[in-house]
């Protein structure tokens, strides 16, 4: 295969980290919306937690694109 | 657009070198320098002519700073307080670049992998410094666990050295691929609509226009992100666990 095209390739499946991402962003949201239903009062608190985790992954999701750039800057 | 990274790139405006350093003016640098007037210029503006009754500019003010205090208490204890002034620079700039970025023609600092990447080398460094002068070579029990069994210690001591030294390096990742990815994800959708027919344009307007309200939200909880880790990280240090 020309080296060109499998950089390409390879920055195409860096993205498949995403999956994994929107899995864990379902998870949150879903966690956060079920422990509201059962605690009302607890969502203020539960909420900061939620938007931090949020964060996190959506950043592990990022990382695939770091390595589509480090992919980007080797290809030639 | 041809290539949706070209806005990353600095060119140098006025070219400087001290010693040998190459210490260049560029778009970056004059950010920076725009992100620290707006910080040094919002808590002038805050406390000027105190009141017991705070005003607007006041009030924002004093509600970020017991914010932060509060988030040192909850990570650090009460010994963290002495770290208060670098904790609130550290945000304070952090989300003065982030939000600066937002501008249209603008300059997002926190995108050089450079600038996040010092940032969290100051917070790792300052953080093992501490650890050693509070606790000496006790502070290496870091390493392992409280309560975990010996056998395991062969195990646990290479795992948590090297999640040790992986705290900067997704510290400074986590904040410059944020920024990076929401603001290619804007040029992307913009160009989307430029090149797109008016009757489907309209369309990736309209993402743009809401994506570019998350990456306000994402300039915020970034820089509070940022700002929670190095506190857990000095917190780390300073409890040991």
């Amino acid at each position: 295969m020309d080296s060109a095209a499998a950089a390409l390739l390879g920055m195409g499946i860096a993205a498949a980290g995403f999956g994994g991402a929107g899995i864990g962003i379902g998870y949150i949201f879903g966690k956060m919306i079920e422990s509201t239903a059962r605690q009302p009062a607890a969502e203020a608190k539960v909420g900061k937690y939620m938007w931090i985790g949020f964060a996190l992954v959506e950043a592990i999701a990022l990382y695939g694109l770091v390595v589509a750039f480090i992919i980007m800057g080797l290809r030639k | 657009m041809e290539n949706p990274l070209e806005h990353f790139e600095l060119h140098q405006l006025i070219s400087l070198s001290l010693f040998g350093v190459d210490i260049s003016i560029n778009k970056a640098v004059v950010m920076m320098w725009i992100a620290c007037a707006l910080v040094f210029g919002f808590f002038y503006l805050a406390t000027q002519r105190r009141s017991p009754v705070p005003r607007r500019v006041q009030s924002l003010a004093e509600i970020a700073v017991e914010f932060l205090r509060g988030v040192i208490t909850e990570n650090m204890g009460p010994s963290g307080q002495k770290f208060f002034p670098f904790i609130a620079t550290l945000f304070f700039f952090v989300l003065f670049a982030n939000l600066l970025g937002l501008i249209p023609g603008s300059y997002t600092v926190t995108s050089q992998l450079m600038v996040t990447g010092f940032f969290a080398l100051v917070v790792y460094v300052i953080s093992l410094v501490v650890g050693f002068r509070l606790h000496g070579l006790h502070f290496l029990t870091i390493l392992a666990p409280a309560g975990t069994p010996g056998w395991l210690l062969p195990l646990m001591i290479p795992i948590e050295i090297i999640s040790q030294l992986a705290r900067p390096v997704t510290l400074a990742v986590r904040l410059f691929a944020n920024m990076t990815a929401g603001h290619i994800i804007l040029i992307v959708l913009f160009s989307l609509m430029l090149t797109a027919p008016i009757y489907i344009g309209w369309l990736p307007f309209g993402f743009t226009v809401a994506i570019y309200g998350l990456e306000v939200f994402v300039a915020f909880i970034q820089a509070y992100i940022f700002t929670i880790l190095a506190t857990v990280y000095l917190g780390d240090a300073i409890n040991l666990h």
